[in-house]
Parts: structure tokens; sequence; C-alpha cells
């Protein structure tokens, strides 16, 4: 039992490091974040896709594809690696991880040789940056559920309705869509999936202002939106299944972290600054306690993550644990949001500037309900994991062999 | 990296599932409760046979020289089959006290002793309600002689020895006393669970002598107790996956309304934060035995993260454990209870999760200063 790289694993890793230090500066952990957050947005996509480019021209990216569609055909423990690495450097934050993780992947599945060739390589480069256009406002959890059209005409198709939860639709030239073809046949066997370009003008982009402020997603309307036939994935009617290959790859690059956020140091420094009944907090019992609570959960979903990775160097598939991942993070982290603003007592309100603390509470609190519904819901995760995981029986179902169109859906069609 | 056991870990720990499953099953459990036994004296005498005590234990000393990785697996098993024998405080405790702090000697005479079997041992430490503190010692050594009272010690009826924190001058030593010698009356004590039974030991006088040096008895405890607490995560571990499995058999083939109680999302999704919280608690328990095994920094922080996560997991596990069961599970019949009562007595045997979660917190701050 060690953590050790392997001799290849390390040497892997050498190389890695070499190049990082050629091509990037070493980040400071504590600055950059925050200085991220001051940039605009269009600067830093700038910055994203030249440093996407960069790595592709010099042979870092999308490491595990295959070389034939602009991949270098590494292992996916040298990917690990290369993720690792590439962290602890001052780089611009990714907007490539839903094309590289899900999107391309289910193109190699399901393309055709023309789809492979016009659209893996320029998404691995990066000039092309791509979107998900699976969830409705009325299927989000019950995905099979949706409702947007698209209807043959001549060697096109013509879309029409509503998208939502759709993370970077605005800097996006490609999404991958899900579409209601076939109202009279069974739910799931109704679906077919498309490649969509965002620039039609059909096509209405417009944020969601989240609960705290922010703006990470957007509505996205279809107005008689034309994309060629050549542009669909996979059969006529067979888009459930597509699109299972791009939620499959969905699970496997969430959730992977410990939470991030702020950790248990900053909970314990926090506890040092506060003052409870006259006392330093941190000398409370009841706060003693919680934090240690947090410590064991935080550890135990590193070296989770730690036993995936310990398979994947073994040339082994990380077990089912790996699923626990999100739905662990996500609650806690609400939890030690809720527990840093408990600390600072009436000051807890305060946020940003005006906080008599850490800050950082105030914003994990008001972003973890989110992270608690991305991505699999906490109560979906909980579906999956007793059932794809143990085995227990799904939900009996009103709305299986019906055609769609006869599936009571609570608002009109 | 290979963060995990070895195949030949793996496979001691098939080879002693199997012996468990048939030498230790929940009937045998239940027929050491029921006539009040202590402990089941053929698997005692079977384990020893396998080498299982001496696991740990130096060859030089009988035993077989493996290391805490090993016995990591075999704690799991001894866990999941709620063996009904003294392991723990003869093997994490008594013998990794010696261990430590041991002089050839005494090495010599007691762990080979353990090792072939023919020595129970524990370590008495408490002497009344509340958390263990070195000013709550009141039991006394001096010139070779040991006077003052243990309670509950685990074991301590069945043992052959015990290792006894004292007072010495104004300092703490432990000293190893035979308790099947002059000075030394010991009475059973009722408790929750009688297959892991608890005693009262009266020490007059009691011959005694002194394990590793005077005055380090404090910090030795805490030593060993810190150690001990990797491998008791792993029996509570062991106790959590089993109790877990049959729950979910018995879910899955208890019908109501015209379907399996599994199919309801109410126990789904309970079965599916029981399964998050053992997974975590697993993984606790690896990183504390591979800081156990190569002695790191990290193991006290480790350590109480293992004993803290496998603990809560194992107790809330038969929490639901009763409640899936319903009316049955309430039942003297069903297993259940013995499941309800080991749980409780592995939370509280070398303190409580509460006290390893205020030596976490303790040692994080440290860290973190």
């Amino acid at each position: 039992m060690d953590f050790n790289d392997s001799p290849e694993e390390a040497t892997y890793r050498a190389k890695v490091r070499t190049w990082l230090d050629a091509n990037a500066t070493l980040r400071d952990p504590d600055a950059s974040k925050i200085n991220m957050l001051d940039e605009a947005e269009g600067d830093l996509i700038a910055k994203a896709k030249a440093w996407q480019a960069h790595k592709t021209k010099e042979g870092w990216a999308c490491l595990r594809w295959p070389k034939e569609f602009g991949g270098q055909d590494a292992t996916t423990m040298e990917s690990v690696i290369f993720g690792q690495e590439e962290g602890r450097y001052d780089i611009p934050p990714s907007i490539y991880g839903i094309g590289h993780g899900m999107l391309g992947p289910t193109i190699m599945a399901h393309g055709t040789d023309e789809q492979k060739e016009r659209f893996l390589p320029s998404m691995v480069k990066g000039d092309e940056v791509w979107c998900q256009l699976f969830s409705e406002p009325d299927a989000g959890s019950d995905l099979a559920g949706l409702k947007t059209s698209a209807v043959k005409e001549g060697d096109d198709w013509v879309i029409n309705g509503q998208k939502i939860w759709t993370t970077g639709a605005q800097f996006c030239k490609w999404g991958m869509l899900v579409a209601r073809t076939d109202t009279n046949a069974a739910k799931h066997a109704g679906l077919t999936y498309f490649i969509v370009d965002m620039e039609d003008p059909g096509i209405d982009i417009r944020p969601i202002k989240q609960m705290n402020g922010a703006s990470g997603f957007n509505e996205v309307f279809f107005t008689d939106v034309r994309t060629p036939d050549t542009n669909r994935l996979g059969a006529v009617g067979d888009g459930w299944r597509v699109a299972i290959t791009t939620l499959m790859n969905e699970r496997s690059s969430i959730g992977s972290g410990g939470g991030g956020g702020a950790g248990i140091k900053d909970l314990i420094k926090q506890a040092q600054d506060v003052e409870i009944n006259g006392r330093p907090g941190i000398e409370d019992g009841g706060v003693r306690r919680k934090i240690a609570d947090f410590a064991v959960r935080r550890s135990g979903l590193k070296y989770t993550g730690q036993r995936g990775l310990s398979a994947l160097s073994q040339g082994q598939t990380p077990g089912p644990e790996a699923s626990i991942g999100k739905l662990v993070a996500a609650i806690m982290g609400l939890e030690m949001g809720a527990f840093g603003m408990e600390l600072q007592g009436a000051a807890g309100v305060l946020s940003g500037d005006d906080s008599l603390g850490d800050p950082t509470w105030q914003q994990t609190y008001m972003a973890m309900p989110g992270l608690r519904l991305a991505g699999g819901t906490d109560e979906i995760l909980r579906n999956i994991i007793s059932e794809r995981v143990l085995g227990m029986p799904g939900e009996p179902r009103i709305d299986k062999g019906k055609p769609f169109k006869d599936i009571p859906s609570g608002t009109a069609r | 990296m290979n963060f995990d056991f070895s195949e030949e870990q793996k496979l001691l720990q098939s080879t002693a599932r199997d012996y468990l499953t048939e030498n230790s099953s929940l009937s045998h459990v239940r027929e050491v409760f029921e006539a009040d036994a202590g402990h089941s004296q053929a698997l005692w005498k079977g384990v020893a046979e396998l080498g299982w005590l001496g696991v740990a234990i130096p060859e030089e000393y009988g035993g077989a020289g493996y290391g805490y990785l090993e016995l990591a697996m075999i704690a799991g098993e001894i866990g999941q089959a709620l063996a009904p024998i003294p392991f723990g405080s003869t093997v994490y405790l008594a013998a990794e006290a010696i261990t430590q702090v041991g002089n050839d000697d005494q090495k010599k005479q007691y762990l080979t002793g353990i090792a072939s079997g023919d020595l129970i041992g524990t370590l008495a430490t408490t002497e009344k309600a509340g958390t263990l503190a070195e000013g709550s010692v009141s039991a006394t050594f001096a010139d070779g002689k040991l006077t003052g009272t243990k309670l509950p010690v685990a074991d301590g009826d069945i043992a052959d020895f015990a290792i006894v924190l004292a007072k010495e001058g104004s300092s703490h030593s432990l000293v190893i006393v035979d308790l099947n010698g002059d000075g030394v009356a010991r009475t059973r004590l009722n408790s929750i669970d009688a297959t892991r039974p608890q005693a009262k030991l009266v020490f007059t006088d009691a011959p005694a002598t002194r394990l590793g040096d005077a005055g380090s008895g404090w910090t030795v405890t805490q030593d060993v107790l810190t150690r001990a607490a990797v491998l008791m995560a792993f029996e509570q571990l062991g106790g959590a996956d089993r109790a877990f499995q049959i729950t979910f058999d018995f879910v899955m083939n208890r019908f109501a309304f015209g379907r399996p109680i599994g199919s309801f999302q109410s126990l789904k999704h309970r079965m599916a934060d029981l399964y998050a919280d053992r997974e975590l608690a697993r993984s606790n328990c690896y990183w504390a035995a591979w800081a156990l095994e190569n002695n790191d920094d990290e193991l006290a922080v480790a350590a109480a993260s293992a004993k803290i996560s496998a603990g809560d997991a194992f107790e809330n596990m038969v929490v639901d454990m009763i409640q899936m069961h319903g009316g049955v599970g309430y039942t003297w019949e069903y297993d259940c209870h013995l499941f309800y009562r080991r749980a409780k007595v592995l939370a509280h045997t070398i303190g409580t999760t509460a006290e390893w979660r205020e030596k976490l917190i303790t040692q994080l701050i440290e860290d973190a200063a």
C-alpha cells in the first residue's frame, strides 16, 4: 500500500513539470482565485482559447483521445497526472470541460466518420467551444420528458422549444441537443440527438441570474432553428441511448474533487478569531466536535478519490464508491458555509467587503444549494447509488410504454 | 500508486472470512451470548492455531511477523463475524503495548504466550464514569505492588494478565499484573453485550512489574490507544458491512403494498446514505492502515479519523438496521440486536467517539499552527 508514482508515472510527471515550467508560472494558491473573478469574461475566454491552442500545438491537449482525432493516445493515469500538475500553475479557467469530457466522447462513440473528422480536431484545438442542450424547464431529473421538437423538412431538421441550465452558451459555437422527433412513440423512443450551430439567428440566449447573483447558466430558446440531417448524431429515435453516453461521461467528470472552497484550516482559523462566551471560539466543545466531523468527511472524500486514482494507476476501473463524491461534497459544503457564518455570530450575515471575518463562508452558503442540484440532484444521485451501485429496484412507473403525448405532464404541450 | 491491499492480503481476508463463516456463525455468537460465557474458547483456540493472534508479532516471539495491513484485514473479518473472542483486548492493546515498550523478557513471556493462544491479555485504564484523564487515575503502583480498582475492563474476567495504568509517585506508569495471582479480585459486570464481557478488577498489593519507563504510562497509553484505534476501526467497518448486507437482503425480500420494501425511495435513499457513510469510513480506514504500517506523522489524525467515521458508520447502520427490519428487528430472535450491542461496545471500548473527536481536533489545531 503506497501513494508513490510507479517509475513510469514518475517519469511522465517529470516530463509534464518540465513542460509546464517552461510554458506557465506556478500559482500562488491564495491570490489567483480572487484575481480571476475580477477579469472580464471576454478576456478570460481569449486566454483560455490561447492556452488550449498552445497545448494543442505542443502535444498536451486531450491527452486520452486517440491521435487520429487530435489526442495523444495517453493513458487515463497520464491524463490525471497532467491535470494534477496543470492545476498547480496559473492558467486560465477551462471552458472545455463539457466538450472534451462529455461531448467529444459521445461523437467518438456515435458519430459518422465525417462528423468525427469535422468536429473532433477543432474541439481539441479549442477555437470552437461546445455546450450541452439537454435540460428543459419541464425536464430536469426526468430528462426523457423533454419537449423541444425537431421536425424533418427536406434535408434539414427544424427545431423549436426551450433548453435551460446551459453552461457557456453565450460563447459556444456548437451545441449538442436532444429533441423529440416523435410524440406518438414511447417516451424514450421518440428522441433524437443533434449537433446545432449556436450562431443560428433563431437561437436566443438569455443568462439566468442565480440566487447568489452570479450567472453561470443560460436559457436557450429555439425558434425555427435549422440543422442539417448530416448533423444528426445516431439514428432517428435513438437519442436516448446517445444521451446516456454523454451522461455517463458527466458522472465520471463531476465530483472527483474534495468539494473545493475553504478547508478545515480556514474553519479552525475562523473559530480562533471569534469569541464564544468570552473565550476563543475554538475552545468551545460544540465547535470542536463539529470541525472534527467536517475533517473526517473531508479526509474520507480525499482518500475515496485516492482509491479511485489507485485503481486507474493499476489499470483498473475505479469502483462504485466514486459515485458518492458530489453527494457528500455538496451537502458538507453547505453545512460548512453555514457553520462558518454561525461562528461570526450576528456579523455572519455580512458579506463581501463588509464581512467581519472570512467572506468565503457567505459565498459558500449562497453557492452550495446550486451544487446540490447541478449534474444530478442529491435525490437523483441517491437513486443512482441505490439502483445502479446497490442493485435496488427502480421506481414503479406509469410513463413506461405509453405514447409520449398521452403521459400526464402538468403543463400543456 | 497502489492505495489498496495486496492480493496476498486480500487472500488472507477471504480465508479469514471462510473460517469465520464456518466457526463464528451468528448462531454461535448467540450461543455465547445466551450462555453468558464471555467468549468462545473453541474459536479462540481455532484462531490461535491459524496464527491470527501473532500476525503482527515478530517471528522471534512466535508470531508470523507480518505487518499491520494483514492485521487490519483480520480485524475487519473479526468485526463482520461479531466474533465472540477477546481479540482486540489481547492483540490490539496488550500485545501492542508490550511490542512498543516491553523489555526482552516481557516480550518473550507475553508475546509468545499471546501468539500461541495460551495468554489472554487486556488493558485496564478507566476507574469511573466520564472521560479518562490523568487526574482520574487513583490506582497506585509502589514497591512492586499495585493497589486500586479498575472498571470497566474489557475481558477482565477472562484475561490472564492485565496492563494497568497506575500512579507512580507524581506521574503514571503502566504495569503488568498476573490476574490469576495474589491480590486480585475480579467480578463480571452486567453489560449490554455479553459476548464482549466487562469486569471490575480490585487490586490489593498485587505483585506487578513495570512496562516501559517509570513515568511514561500516560504517553504510552495514548500511543497504544491510537494504534489500536486503527484496528478497532476496521472491526467497526467490518460490522457495518455485515449489518448493511443483512439489512439489504431483508428489504429486498420483504414485501409490503405489493412491492419489495427496498423499492421505496424512503429506504433506497437511506441505504444510499449509509453506503456513502461506509465508503468514507473505508477510505479513512485505508489511510489509517497506511499510516500505521508506515509509522507516518499523520498517524494520530488518520487513526482518529478512521475511528470516528467507522464508529459512526457502524452505529448509524445498526440503528437503521432495526428500523428497516420493522417489528422483527426488535425481537430477541432476530440478530439485529447482536449488531446493535456490538456497535455500541466497540464505540466505547477505547474511548468514546466523542473523545476521539476531541483528540482529532486537538491534533488538527496543533498541525494548523
